[in-house]
C-alpha cells in the first residue's frame, strides 16, 4: 500500500467514562472502497466521525492525503487547529449522514451549491452548472427546484450524496447511508454508491449491507469493542473469518 | 337468519349505495348557545352605538386630528426602534448564552436575569434620570484617560432615553425567544453544515436562523404586539406618544371616554396590521416545511368563489337537462 489516502493511527476516543475507540489503526488506499462492519456500539460510526473531525480524538492521529486532520504538528506536539481551518479541511472530505440532514428550507439546487459558493468561493453560476450535472448523475435532474421534504427518502439520500460530491472531495465517508430507508428504496442509493466506486472515488462506508460489501468493497473491516478485529478482501473476511467474534457477527446478519 | 333481517332493509332500500341520502346530526344545544351569544353581542353593539357616554362625535373629531396622528407616528417609531434594536441585541445575547465560553454565557445570563427582573416603567425612569447617574459620557481607555466626552442629556434626550429603555428591556426577552428558536433546530443541521465546511457565521445566518425563525416568529409576534402597547408606559417620561397625548387632551376637555376610545381604536388597528404582517412573514419562513403550503386567506376566498361559480354553472346545466327531459318529444 504505497498510496495511502486515509491513515488512521492509534486512535482513542472516549465519551466521559465510556471508551468507544480503543486504539484503531486503518489504512485506506487511494481509489479504494472500504466497508466497515460491526455490531452496534462497536465504534464504527464514531471512527467515521473522527475522520472528518466531527469528533475530536483523545489520542492518536488521522491524516488524509498526508495532511493531519484537526491538528498541526510542530516537533513532538500536536496543536489543535482553529475551527476555520478545520472547516477548510472538511471541504476535502465528503460526509453522507444516516438521516440525510438536507437543509429543509433550501431547494435541492440550493442545498448543492451552498458549500461550494460559501466555503470554496466558487462563482454561483459555475456551481449551479456543476450541481445540475451531479443531479443528473444521481438521476434527479428534474428535482432541482423541489424542497427536500417533497422527495422520498431514497431521493433525499441521493441528493445528500450529490451535495457531498459538489465539493469534489478526496474522500467520501458514508455513515449507514441506507439504514433510515424503507427496504425498497435501499437499492437506488446503493446503485449510486456502486457507480461512484467504479469511478475510482476513495470511499469508506459504514453499513449493514453485507451483500453490498461483498460486491463493491476491496477491503472489509470488522470492528468490535472499539478495535479493528480483522480486515482484508471481502472473500477472506466474509467467507473465511479468522476470528470468533467476526464469525459470530456474520452468523447473525447473514 | 338474524343477520339477514338486520341487513335486508338497507339492501332493499337501495341497491346503489350512491342513492342513500346522508342526514347530518342536529345539534340543538349548540344552536341554542349560538342564539344566546348572538343576543348578548347584539346588546353590546347596541349599547356601543346608542349609549351617549361614548360620545362618538368627539371620537370622530379627534381620531384623525393632527395631534393624534402625530402621536401615533411617535408610537410607531418607538416600536420600530425598540423592535429592531431589541432583537439585534437579543440575537447577540442569545448566541452569547449558547457560546462555549463561560464568560460570554454568564454575562448574557446575568443581563437577561437583571432586565427581566426590573419592571419596564422603573427602568424607564432610571434612563430618564440618566444625567444624574452619568453626567458625561465619553470614549477612552477603560479605567484610563478619556479622549472625547459629551453631556449625557444632549447626547441622548428624552426620546433616546425611551428607546434605550425599551430596547434593553426588549433585548432580554428577545434573547430567550431567539435562543429557544435556535435550540429547536435539529442538531444534524449544524453537523451537516460543519461537515460541508460552511463558514461559521454563514452556518448561523443561512442554515440555523432561517429554520429557527419558524419557532421564533409566533412568540416574536406576541412580543412586538406587546411592545407596541407597552410603549404607552413611556407617558411617564412626557413623550408625545399616543397614550400621553390622549391624556393631555382629556385633561384639558374632560372627555375621558371618547378619547380613550380614540387610543383604543388606533392600538387595535396597528395590532391588526402587525398580525397580518406576521401571518405573511411566517408563511415565507415555512417554505420547504410542508409538501404543499396552505393557501393564504385571499387565495382561499378566490378558490371558494371559483368553486361556487363552477357548482352554479353545473347546477344550471343539470336543471336544463331535467327540464329538457320532462318536456317529452313534442317537437319531434
Amino acid at each position: 500500500m504505497s498510496d495511502v489516502m486515509v491513515d488512521v493511527h492509534g486512535v482513542h476516543k472516549s465519551f466521559g467514562l465510556l471508551e468507544v475507540l480503543r486504539g484503531v489503526d486503518l489504512k485506506v488506499r487511494a481509489g479504494g472502497v472500504t466497508v466497515i462492519l460491526g455490531p452496534s456500539g462497536s465504534g464504527k460510526s464514531t471512527l467515521l466521525r473522527t475522520i472528518n473531525h466531527l469528533e475530536k480524538v483523545n489520542r492518536g492521529w488521522i491524516s488524509i492525503d498526508g495532511e493531519l486532520i484537526g491538528y498541526r504538528r510542530s516537533g513532538n506536539k500536536l496543536h489543535e487547529l482553529k475551527e476555520k481551518d478545520v472547516l477548510k479541511q472538511r471541504t476535502g472530505i465528503g460526509f453522507v449522514f444516516q438521516n440525510f440532514n438536507l437543509f429543509p428550507h433550501l431547494t435541492v439546487l440550493e442545498n448543492l451549491i451552498e458549500a461550494p459558493v460559501s466555503a470554496l468561493r466558487r462563482p454561483r453560476k459555475a456551481a449551479e452548472e456543476a450541481a445540475r450535472r451531479l443531479l443528473d448523475r444521481v438521476g434527479l435532474a428534474d428535482k432541482a427546484d423541489a424542497y427536500p421534504r417533497q422527495l422520498s427518502g431514497g431521493q433525499q439520500q441521493r441528493v445528500a450524496i450529490a451535495r457531498a460530491l459538489a465539493l469534489e472531495p478526496k474522500v467520501l465517508l458514508f455513515d449507514e447511508p441506507t439504514s433510515a430507508l424503507d427496504p425498497e428504496l435501499v437499492g437506488e442509493v446503493l446503485d449510486v454508491i456502486k457507480d461512484l466506486a467504479s469511478t475510482g472515488t476513495t470511499m469508506i462506508v459504514v453499513t449493514h449491507e453485507i451483500g453490498f460489501a461483498r460486491e463493491v468493497a476491496d477491503t472489509v473491516v470488522f470492528m468490535d469493542g472499539g478495535v479493528v478485529v480483522e480486515q482484508g478482501p471481502p472473500a477472506a473476511v466474509l467467507d473465511n473469518p479468522r476470528h470468533e467474534r467476526t464469525r459470530a457477527f456474520l452468523s447473525k446478519v447473514l | 337468519m338474524s343477520s339477514d333481517t338486520i341487513t335486508s332493509p338497507v339492501t332493499q332500500l337501495a341497491e346503489d349505495p350512491a342513492e342513500l341520502k346522508v342526514v347530518p346530526a342536529r345539534h340543538y344545544a349548540r344552536w341554542a348557545a349560538g342564539v344566546a351569544v348572538i343576543v348578548l353581542v347584539a346588546q353590546f353593539a347596541h349599547g356601543l352605538a346608542t349609549n351617549p357616554v361614548w360620545e362618538w362625535n368627539v371620537f370622530r373629531d379627534y381620531v384623525f386630528s393632527e395631534t393624534i396622528v402625530q402621536a401615533v407616528w411617535v408610537t410607531l417609531q418607538l416600536t420600530a426602534y425598540a423592535t429592531v434594536l431589541g432583537f439585534l441585541l437579543g440575537t447577540v445575547l442569545a448566541f452569547m448564552r449558547l457560546s462555549r465560553s463561560p464568560v460570554l454565557s454568564t454575562v448574557a445570563w446575568t443581563y437577561i436575569w437583571i432586565f427581566r427582573s426590573i419592571p419596564m416603567i422603573v427602568q424607564l425612569v432610571f434612563w430618564f434620570n440618566l444625567s444624574a447617574l452619568y453626567k458625561e459620557l465619553g470614549v477612552g481607555i477603560p479605567f484610563g484617560p478619556v479622549f472625547w466626552s459629551v453631556d449625557s442629556n444632549t447626547l441622548i434626550g428624552t426620546i433616546g432615553a425611551a428607546i434605550i429603555g425599551l430596547t434593553l428591556h426588549q433585548a432580554a426577552y428577545a434573547a430567550e425567544i431567539v435562543r429557544g428558536g435556535v435550540l429547536s433546530v435539529d442538531h444534524g443541521q449544524l453537523e451537516a453544515a460543519a461537515a460541508l465546511g460552511i463558514p461559521r457565521l454563514r452556518q448561523i445566518r443561512r442554515i440555523v436562523l432561517p429554520q429557527a425563525m419558524r419557532a421564533i416568529l409566533p412568540t416574536a409576534g406576541n412580543e412586538i404586539i406587546g411592545l407596541l402597547k407597552g410603549t404607552s408606559v413611556v407617558y411617564v417620561m412626557s413623550i408625545g406618544e399616543l397614550f400621553y397625548q390622549v391624556q393631555v387632551i382629556y385633561g384639558r376637555n374632560g372627555r375621558v371616554i371618547p378619547l380613550l376610545l380614540v387610543a383604543t381604536a388606533w392600538y387595535v388597528v396597528l395590532t391588526s396590521l402587525l398580525s397580518v404582517a406576521q401571518y405573511y412573514v411566517e408563511r415565507r419562513y415555512a417554505r420547504g416545511a410542508n409538501r404543499t403550503p396552505p393557501p393564504t386567506p385571499i387565495q382561499r376566498v378566490r378558490r371558494f368563489v371559483a368553486a361556487r361559480r363552477l357548482a352554479a354553472t353545473r347546477q344550471l346545466a343539470a336543471d336544463r337537462r331535467v327540464v329538457a327531459a320532462r318536456q317529452p318529444t313534442e317537437k319531434t
